[in-house]
């Protein structure tokens, strides 16, 4: 067999990554508009006011559009699994393939049946029915979530599974320990409250926008007492739940957490960058060059979120790399080079336990399989054939992270605000936060493609934690093809956004009312 | 007792099954490539588009389903085929994409393009995506030239486990004459049942008139098409598979022989067969006859369903290869057992999941839909 391009990795990356980043402008809007507008049909067949219903049928109109684009982005992302990771597939399809499926048969036949009535249906089907028919839409595309969070929380923290060197595949060996994983609940929880964070902000800005025009008053009020109620929310349990994810990251993925603050060297009691700028001549892990150019640290906060220990050592990527430090487990990190030799033990191991089982030497075979599982945690490493292949893009996740975390803590700031001229009758009167309001719109949506920056470029190289990495999960295609459908999805893609931003102007300059 | 061979054939069965009711909801597609010579007047082309415009999510999610359920189930074949017929997967992905859209935005102002743009996209998505999922349901008879090797994951520098055979990924399949016989037989399939949905749903004379001249002409060339292929299969050798060693060789008649030794399935073929052709000759015969939909969309299912019944079961190699023994069967790319028994428990949902997109179909059908309600509808696309 030929050695594989060099560039196909890469480009194989690029058009996941495309792919997901123009899946994630969409999903959140849907998530978190699809709550508000089932609020407001709520609202409607609470009280009967035709009001609430207007505003759920102008809100529901967004979301189709938004939605439609959303399922086409979807789909593309489910089958590149097959097409640009097909070793991938095989690996690790035995645990991967069940949440797609299940996501697939419990939640999306849930959205397109009851979506197609909650359009169509008003005056098909009883107001109950409407409602519950709504209601369910928004349920299946968060139960969807869910289940495609389970697969991605998975693949950072891979756990309920065992190496069969008789398959040459992992294999599920415990569903609950999949579902019930710290790092996919959590996962779950503050992806969609990022959705949801979102889906308020836009109903608060696009009313605003309203207000500023002086149109449409009575509507953008009520939109925005529940945008913001519903906004704010939101952004506190997000908060809650992104201090978890960076807990979590601490526990399993340390090169993640390290990146995220641009910590080379590890230390006891590490303060919290608050604000800091890289120095762009930091070019080495092991160079003597200072990280930052600019740094403003809270002293041991790190050690204490990412340990719940204000005294506890954080390792840096040096220490990551040659180890000899403590784990939270008391035992010693090992060092790359160490994991490296482990890995292809491991690696080899598995070459002679299939040597053995076609020669029909049993006990060889044993053997050989004993020192696979011995070896088996570090099988990944066997791949990697440089440490600093085990540092991720530091700039990316260090500025991502810092620029997401503001951006939460500021649309804490913006919904109080909102709120609180609300509740003073004085929000029509505040030019400057109504233009705010409208303005953090795009804000909302950079701080979701952050998030993902942090959680994706930040567990490279690995496709599964410490199991696979990327070079060895790939399709055996050659580069060209996978640039040429980069481009065209590239270019379709954009294309559909501009029609769907257009469309959505359109439909708001238009109002609920005409 | 429940055993490994018994849930890999179980599994097997739901991806039959998925596939044939993806088949009958082409249906969607068939329209779709009708759109334009069917319909003369705008307000025809609405009415078409918001008949179909209801349904093309049923469509859209079957074939996620379909994909899932194949990559929880046999993900051997996810990773083989997807990984190596890249440019037929994704030219069926591109269909897919630009029909999601199509329907939502064509009657939105501002949508950029244009009205037309975006119904040629539908005409395009229809067109090939029918088309091209028939050639590649025709490989699991036909054959593929992949190679796979589990052993390779131990070479550092070339760890791939399966590969293509040639730089077409997949293309080469429109070479084959019998491929192509059931991707034209796929196509003219979609369009008839495309043509009883219309005459089915729609309240419009002059459309229901004319879906009834255009079923001759798509009817007549799917029955042609359809019984080349499946005389020219049952006539072939196939890819069988030893039962004690898994050593896959070429057998006279396999496809014909399976169908006799599983007499159900022949029995199920027969009948979906006759299901079909009944619902098509009883729109051509009877002008009150408009229930031709229900006939042909459950025969197409059972047939389907059966088609790929006899690819899979009783020895077959569902995926072969021109390598044969890299050849992919229920057996040696199916899941472990505990992911097939944990994913059987989550199969008994599928009831739920039906009664459910029963009662909702029947909730918004009770009425056949004409171009007042679509003038009448905010939603209209």
């Amino acid at each position: 067999m030929n050695l594989l391009d060099a560039t196909l990795i890469d480009w194989s990356r690029a058009q996941f990554a495309l792919t997901a980043m123009y899946h994630w402008l969409f999903v959140p809007l849907t998530l978190g508009l699809g709550v508000i507008m089932s609020i407001m049909e709520t609202l409607y067949y609470k009280t009967g006011k035709e009001e609430w219903k207007k505003a759920a049928k102008f809100w529901m109109t967004l979301f189709g559009v938004n939605f439609a684009i959303g399922v086409a982005t979807g789909i593309i992302m489910e089958f590149e699994f097959g097409t640009n990771w097909s070793n991938y597939s095989w690996f690790v399809g035995d645990i991967f393939g069940a949440p797609l499926a299940i996501e697939a048969i419990l939640a999306f036949f849930m959205e397109a049946t009851f979506i197609s009535i909650m359009f169509f249906g008003w005056k098909k089907v009883s107001k109950g029915f409407h409602l519950t028919a709504t209601w369910l839409t928004v349920t299946g595309a968060t139960i969807s979530a869910l289940w495609i969070l389970v697969a991605n929380a998975w693949m950072q923290y891979p756990v309920g599974m065992e190496f069969n060197p008789d398959t040459v595949r992992n294999e599920m060996i415990d569903f609950w320990s999949i579902l019930l994983s710290p790092v996919a609940l959590n996962k779950f929880f503050h992806t969609v409250l990022s959705g949801w964070v979102l889906g308020g902000l836009f109903v608060v800005g696009i009313s605003s926008w309203y207000l500023l025009k002086k149109r449409e008053v009575d509507f953008a009020l009520k939109s925005i007492k529940v945008g913001a109620i519903f906004g704010l929310v939101s952004t506190l349990l997000l908060a809650y739940t992104g201090d978890s994810s960076a807990y979590n990251v601490s526990q399993r993925q340390p090169m993640k957490l390290a990146a995220m603050e641009g910590l080379y060297e590890g230390k006891s009691s590490a303060g919290l960058v608050a604000f800091g700028i890289l120095n762009p001549a930091k070019k080495s892990y092991n160079d003597s060059v200072n990280p930052y150019l600019v740094k403003i640290e809270i002293p041991s906060l790190l050690s204490l979120l990412a340990y719940r220990d204000a005294d506890a050592f954080v390792p840096g990527i040096k220490n990551i790399i040659d180890g000899g430090y403590s784990l939270p487990n008391n035992e010693m990190a090992l060092s790359f080079t160490e994991k490296q030799a482990r890995g292809k033990a491991a690696i080899q191991s598995l070459a002679d336990y299939q040597s053995a089982v076609t020669a029909k030497d049993s006990v060889a075979a044993k053997m050989h399989k004993a020192k696979l599982k011995e070896n088996y945690a570090q099988f990944g490493y066997g791949y990697i054939d440089k440490a600093e292949k085990l540092i991720p893009h530091v700039p990316t996740i260090f500025y991502s992270f810092h620029v997401m975390v503001a951006l939460g803590f500021y649309f804490i700031l913006l919904f109080g605000l909102v709120l609180f001229y609300f509740y003073n009758g004085k929000i029509e009167n505040q030019i400057w936060l109504l233009r705010a309001s409208f303005l953090s719109i795009p804000l909302a949506y950079l701080a979701g493609q952050l998030g993902w920056a942090v959680a994706e470029v930040g567990r490279q190289p690995w496709a599964i934690q410490d199991v696979l990495p990327v070079n060895a999960a790939i399709s055996n295609i050659s580069s060209a093809s996978v640039m040429i459908t980069f481009f065209l999805f590239l270019i379709l893609f954009t294309a559909l956004l501009v029609a769907e931003i257009r469309i959505m102007v359109k439909q708001v300059k238009k109002g609920p009312h005409e | 007792m429940i055993t490994y061979s018994f849930l890999q054939h179980y599994w097997w069965f739901l991806i039959s099954l998925l596939g044939g009711i993806l088949a009958f909801l082409l249906f969607v597609q068939g329209g779709q490539s009708l759109l334009f010579s069917l319909s003369k007047t705008e307000d025809e082309k609405r009415l078409l588009v918001n008949a179909l415009g209801r349904k093309w999510e049923f469509t859209f999610t079957t074939l996620v389903t379909f994909g899932g359920a194949f990559f929880a189930s046999f993900p051997l074949f996810y990773s083989t085929s997807f990984g190596g017929a890249y440019w037929v997967w994704m030219a069926i992905l591109f269909c897919f994409i630009i029909q999601a859209v199509s329907y939502e935005f064509q009657s939105k102002p501002g949508n950029v393009y244009g009205a037309k743009t975006y119904r040629s996209f539908l005409f395009i998505s229809g067109l090939l995506a029918t088309f091209l999922i028939g050639v590649a349901i025709a490989t699991f008879f036909t054959g593929s030239d992949f190679i796979v090797a589990k052993g390779n994951i131990t070479k550092q520098l070339t760890p791939v486990i399966s590969s293509w055979g040639n730089e077409w990924h997949g293309l080469e399949a429109l070479l084959s004459l019998r491929n192509l016989s059931l991707g034209i037989a796929v196509f003219f399939l979609a369009r008839s049942l495309a043509l009883l949905f219309f005459v089915n749903r729609l309240n419009n004379e002059t459309l229901e008139a004319r879906s009834r001249k255009f079923l001759w002409y798509n009817a007549i060339p799917f029955v042609v098409f359809f019984l080349i292929f499946v005389i020219w299969t049952l006539f072939s050798e196939g890819f069988a598979v030893n039962e004690t060693t898994g050593v896959v060789s070429m057998e006279k008649y396999k496809y014909f022989t399976n169908l006799i030794q599983m007499p159900i399935i022949l029995v199920l073929f027969l009948l979906g067969v006759v299901a079909v052709l009944a619902g098509v000759i009883g729109t051509f015969i009877s002008p009150k006859f408009k229930s031709g939909i229900w006939f042909a969309g459950i025969g197409t299912v059972v047939t389907v369903c059966s088609l790929l019944l006899i690819a899979g079961y009783n020895n077959t190699s569902y995926y072969p290869s021109i390598n044969l023994q890299s050849s992919l069967t229920i057996f040696n790319s199916s899941s472990s057992f505990f992911t097939l028994k944990a994913m059987s428990l989550v199969s008994l949902f599928i009831p739920v999941v039906l009664v459910y997109i029963i009662i909702s179909w029947r909730s918004m059908e009770k009425k056949r839909i004409d171009i007042e309600d679509v003038n009448g509808d905010d939603h209209a696309y």
